[in-house]
């Protein structure tokens, strides 16, 4: 095994464009239990620690620009008002020391089906940027996953940042597991609002190969939405859309039975977590429409 | 591969590190240093915490690679660190090399009542006085991975809550089932240095 120990992101391109087989590590969370287990040998260690920008995040207009390996607890810590979703996301993984190393890159990277960070990705809207000697590719986050822990890198590319879409509505966040801390999950959701709009998204986590969106749960609710003037009129969602959108969202699973959990059991709970982040973000939309009114 | 780490403020060096070797063997296997602990070496337990330039992580996950150059304390360093806290270069050790605990000394290291020790050896950290006087230690396995987490949470958060205390310890396994006692030692510790602030 070699260590390569790239100081600048040029030096790191380089050195994946020669060694397309090296494993990129930052947090270790991932690479490090394999190596410990015996369950990997690369024959390169890529150490981008010492690349100080992918730590970086830039806040703009529309997005976030969030480095690589930017810690959760420092998406937990600064981000919260932008990324809502993802900050409440990062604050289910793990515990302090794992979330003091480990990054959306790497969630990325291995792209595992249960990753923290995917569903309040796809929620949100986001794209990986992906970046080789060749140049960079902008790639929607919809189309990154690409079956169980694969995604759509290339194997000289490595991903420098991730665009989120700054929260403009509410979005939260839910995770089944069998207690608070170091859990993977057994099933998760991820919801957002999206005002401007007039349209809300979802991410589904861990009951299916990979993460994915429920499509036609999205494109009913905001039909229903939109016909109802329910974002006009700030009513509270009629129960039998809550339920529709609920059984909608259970039916884009396609979960498999394993130790954590059963398929039945995986699709209930996401159809329970849909209808209850759904009310949760629709009060407090509904709450900052009274507010902004009263104000006015 | 050469490794070069500061390792509770004096700078260590390793030989002949195996590329995918944890920063966690090096430190035990390699610096004679088995404070830290090894169990479940998939960052689970918590028994391997350490700080890295500060940071609390697992040492298990860290490859001893990336933490060339870097600074890490462990628990045979903690009290000293804990002493030097407010110094100019907390944990970092001085150019003079007369702040830091040596390894000589962090090998020899052991928990002893406060007073009782000799001139070149450490005393104990407020949180590990605690931790006895609390009797938040029963077979010690997880105890060295809980002090370096609840020091730290005394440093950024001198007044925790409750909540708090959970949430920092969250990954930290103890499996004498004695969480009581460990949450009544951080609050202990609190509580104390609060009365110092005083």
């Amino acid at each position: 095994m070699d260590f390569l120990r790239p100081a600048s992101w040029e030096e790191a391109l380089a050195a994946k464009a020669a060694h397309p087989t090296a494993v990129p590590i930052a947090g270790g969370t991932d690479v490090m239990v394999e190596i410990n287990f015996d369950h990997r040998r690369p024959e390169y260690l890529l150490d981008l620690n010492r690349v100080g920008e992918l730590a970086a995040w830039e806040v703009g207009q529309d997005t976030v620009r969030l480095g690589a390996s930017v810690p959760y607890s420092a998406i937990m810590e600064h981000l919260r008002a932008e990324l809502p979703g993802l900050a409440l996301a990062s604050h289910t993984v793990a515990s302090p020391q794992i979330r003091n190393r480990g990054g959306v890159g790497g969630n990325l990277g291995t792209a595992s089906p249960a990753g923290d960070a995917h569903p309040a990705l796809l929620a949100a809207g986001a794209e990986v940027e992906a970046v080789s000697v060749r140049g960079t590719r902008m790639i929607p986050v919809d189309a990154f996953y690409t079956g169980v822990k694969r995604n759509a890198l290339a194997p000289d590319e490595l991903i420098r940042a991730v665009h989120v879409k700054k929260a403009d509505g509410p979005q939260q966040y839910s995770k089944v597991g069998t207690r608070n801390a170091m859990v993977i999950a057994v099933c998760a959701f991820g919801i957002a609002l999206h005002p401007e709009t007039r349209t809300v998204r979802t991410g589904i986590g861990s009951a299916a190969p990979t993460p994915v969106r429920a499509k036609e749960a999205e494109e009913f609710l905001n039909a229903a939405l939109e016909e109802g003037g329910f974002w006009e009129n700030g009513r509270i969602i009629t129960p039998s859309v809550a339920k529709r959108f609920a059984q909608l969202v259970a039916g884009a699973c396609n979960p498999i039975d394993d130790v954590r959990g059963t398929a039945a059991y995986r699709r209930h709970a996401v159809g329970i977590m849909a209808r209850r982040t759904l009310g949760w973000t629709w009060e407090q939309y509904r709450g900052t429409r009274r507010t902004l009114e009263g104000a006015a | 591969m050469r490794v070069t780490i500061t390792v509770n403020g004096r700078p260590q060096e390793a030989d002949d590190v195996w590329e995918g070797e944890s920063l966690l063997y090096v430190l035990r296997e390699r610096m004679g240093l088995p404070g830290s602990k090894n169990a479940c070496e998939q960052g689970e337990c918590g028994s391997c915490t350490v700080r890295l330039d500060g940071v609390p992580v697992c040492s298990c996950l860290v490859a001893a690679g990336q933490a060339e150059g870097r600074e890490v304390v462990t628990v045979e360093g903690l009290a000293d660190y804990a002493r030097h806290r407010e110094d100019a270069h907390p944990g970092t050790g001085c150019a003079a090399g007369t702040c830091g605990t040596s390894l000589d000394a962090a090998q020899r290291w052991q928990a002893g009542p406060t007073g009782a020790r000799s001139a070149d050896s450490a005393e104990l950290s407020p949180i590990q006085q605690a931790f006895i006087d609390a009797g938040a230690v029963q077979c010690g396995f997880c105890t060295p991975g809980l002090l370096v987490a609840a020091d730290e949470l005394l440093e950024t958060r001198p007044s925790p809550s409750d909540q708090d205390i959970r949430e920092a310890l969250s990954g930290n396994l103890c499996r004498c089932t004695g969480y009581e006692k460990i949450l009544d030692a951080v609050r202990l510790a609190a509580a104390r240095q609060e009365e110092a602030v005083r």
